[in-house]
């Protein structure tokens, strides 16, 4: 048995058994659901449905339905499709980056982080796909042969690599998710009594059994999986940067934007993880697994990937200054001081200044403190990618085509949409998967289990 | 050798409560010469493979082959559209030869092999584990997937009733007789090493 050293906290609390880990996850399933659930049910139903209206709407009458203008031609779509792709990176990076570090602490928050991953990912799909104005010709983006002669998507163009990006890493999530989720179906399925629960999650488990081979592929697969999504997870914003920083916008191009946008993706991507599993772990009573000391680990992350995303935006400022460029000094003055300067401050506060205060134990370690600071860092990164697109496309290099950029009541309500669709999504999961990693969890009830780890003390001191 | 005979296995489930004592009993068993048909456990147990004398999975083989499969398709893919089918020169960049154009390759060629590599992985692991929808549960005790761990054996007589006596040696909480099988004369050659 593999012993772990004394001083390191428990990551399981109180006196869990095999049995017990699988009574606790499986609650929900079994269970009936608490009210908070219906009533957060209907709120983010009822945003979805305002979603899909607007979403409808711009369909009809095209994007001119929304506050994009000639000169402002990206504004809340990309804005919210960066936004909303950032969010996902955290799951990857918590299921696979972690699992390489091997960091036990993920085994309590993975499954959720990569659920909110693939849900993000989906809210992203919709704004890029609709972006495109019509998007019922998204389908030219792949490199089909077509009627038009031997025209093929142009492979030099960012815009092209975010395409297969953003596809290869939305398929390589969920197949990861799922994989990690059959065994806990086969538990579900071998657990429950109700004959459609029975179907459902039979259906589901795909017949696992959880022989010694099959954990032997299992677990080659999870390791060769996390070494494969680890530098996707990277390229993926990396490219989405590209987006950006491949063009000859003052303020966009920059070389730093690969390293600040994966950052802040990840720095937003465990703001939203924190937001959703003190929720999850509030509703379902998680919170033996779930401990202070699992929101302390991922409050560090927040700090690191915080200061990192903080040094970016001075080295932006101080290589504007240092270059020399006049456009490129313009196009940050502007955004400080210009007629968006607030939206430039509140990401100031937002990502700069908010994720220090966590070098304060007192308050990285208070649930409240957390859950506040998770939003405030969401909304702190949404302003980021706000604020690199839109008041640098007010001001561009001809004054004569400068302008400026209102949201239309359309914009509002498909982002609302997303929210509501993200939201909609994640609870259902909530509801009917398995929201911890059982199977893997069980594998670390020994060595991290408060019981286990006291009673293993208890043995090395006679 | 195995003899022309036909030979009746019988199918034993040595149930365990933890992966500790049912560890020892492997070994045990193997140390007897008995052949473990497989092991079933709620989680994966660190070591088992080589105690029941498993070998190493090449399933990350697999995923190698497919991944260079990849890069070779997005090279020829992209090859063939931008500089053999129709070289365009976007924003004075040239795609008249490959070679001039191999930066803005290298996202998608990157993109191409993750996704070849990590889904003939996944796949590969589906059949070859047999997961696919519909498929009937392949663990013989539903509570193994909870907190049991179980010992199949699958045994002629005189093996049965030694391996009964090291599991119960050695912690088995049950040891569950599933009836017998007769094995025709052909398959005994195979298994009798």
């Amino acid at each position: 048995m593999h012993a772990e050293s004394e001083i390191r906290l428990p990551l399981i609390l109180g006196n869990k058994s095999y049995r017990q880990i699988t009574d606790d996850i499986i609650a929900p399933i079994e269970g009936k659901a608490a009210r908070g659930w219906y009533l957060l049910l209907t709120l983010c139903g009822l945003s979805f449905l305002w979603g899909i209206g607007c979403l409808a709407y711009t369909i009809g009458v095209g994007i001119g339905a929304w506050g994009s203008n000639n000169g402002v031609d990206w504004a809340w779509d990309i804005t919210n499709f960066v936004w909303w792709i950032g969010i996902g990176h955290a799951g990857t990076l918590i299921s696979a980056v972690l699992l390489l570090f091997r960091q036990k602490w993920r085994m309590a928050i993975n499954r959720s982080a990569e659920a909110m991953t693939i849900f993000a990912v989906l809210c992203a799909a919709i704004f890029v796909l609709l972006h495109t104005g019509r998007p019922w010709l998204d389908y030219m983006l792949f490199p089909l042969p077509n009627q038009f002669g031997s025209l093929w998507p142009n492979f030099n163009s960012p815009l092209l690599w975010d395409v297969f990006a953003v596809s290869t890493y939305a398929s390589v999530s969920v197949v990861f998710w799922y994989i990690g989720l059959v065994p806990d179906f086969g538990m579900i399925r071998d657990r429950v009594i109700k004959p459609w629960q029975k179907k459902f999650y039979g259906m589901l488990s795909m017949g696992w059994g959880g022989g010694a081979r099959h954990w032997s592929r299992f677990e080659e697969v999870s390791l060769v999986l996390a070494g494969l999504s680890t530098p996707l997870v990277f390229s993926v914003h990396s490219i989405v940067s590209f987006d950006f920083a491949t063009s000859i916008v003052p303020g966009w191009h920059t070389t730093i934007f690969p390293p600040y946008f994966v950052s802040g993706a990840v720095f937003s991507g465990f703001a939203m993880v924190l937001t959703l599993m003190l929720v999850v772990r509030k509703i379902y009573k998680l919170e033996a697994y779930l401990t202070i000391k699992h929101i302390e680990y991922m409050n560090i992350v927040i700090i690191v990937t915080g200061s990192i995303v903080g040094v970016a935006y001075l080295t932006e400022l101080f290589i504007a200054w240092y270059s020399g460029v006049e456009w490129e000094q313009y196009a940050f003055l502007n955004r400080a001081t210009g007629p968006l300067a607030w939206s430039y401050w509140t990401m100031m506060t937002c990502n700069v200044f908010s994720p220090q205060l966590f070098w304060v134990k007192k308050w990285r370690t208070s649930i409240t403190f957390t859950f506040i600071i998770s939003i405030v860092i969401n909304i702190g990164m949404w302003f980021e990618r706000f604020v690199i697109i839109v008041p640098t496309l007010c001001r561009t290099y001809l004054p004569s085509t400068w302008t400026t950029y209102t949201p239309s009541f359309i914009d509002i309500g498909i982002f609302v949409g997303t929210i509501g669709m993200f939201g909609t999504l994640f609870l259902l999961f909530s509801r009917y998967f398995p929201v911890i990693a059982q199977a893997e969890l069980k594998t670390i009830l020994k060595s991290s289990g408060e019981q286990q780890k006291k009673d293993a003390a208890h043995h090395a001191h006679h | 050798m195995g003899s022309a005979v036909a030979k009746t296995k019988y199918i034993i489930h040595g149930v365990f409560n933890d992966e500790v004592p049912l560890l020892e009993a492997c070994k045990k068993l193997r140390a007897s010469g008995i052949r473990i048909k497989d092991v079933f456990s709620p989680m994966p147990i660190h070591g088992i493979d080589g105690i029941i004398g498993l070998p190493r999975t090449r399933i990350a083989i697999c995923s190698f082959i497919y991944g260079i499969t990849g890069t070779c398709l997005a090279t020829l893919m992209m090859w063939y559209m931008m500089v053999h089918d129709w070289p365009n020169d976007v924003g004075g960049k040239p795609n008249w030869n490959y070679y001039m154009a191999v930066p803005a390759f290298i996202p998608i060629t990157f993109e191409a092999t993750v996704f070849c590599a990590a889904h003939g992985m996944a796949l590969t692991y589906f059949l070859r584990c047999w997961l696919v929808p519909g498929a009937k549960a392949k663990n013989p005790d539903p509570r193994t997937t909870d907190d049991k761990f179980l010992i199949l054996l699958e045994l002629v007589d005189e093996q049965a009733k030694k391996a009964e006596e090291i599991l119960k040696a050695n912690g088995a909480e049950e040891v569950n007789h599933k009836g017998s099988y007769v094995v025709p004369p052909a398959y005994t050659l195979e298994e009798s090493h």
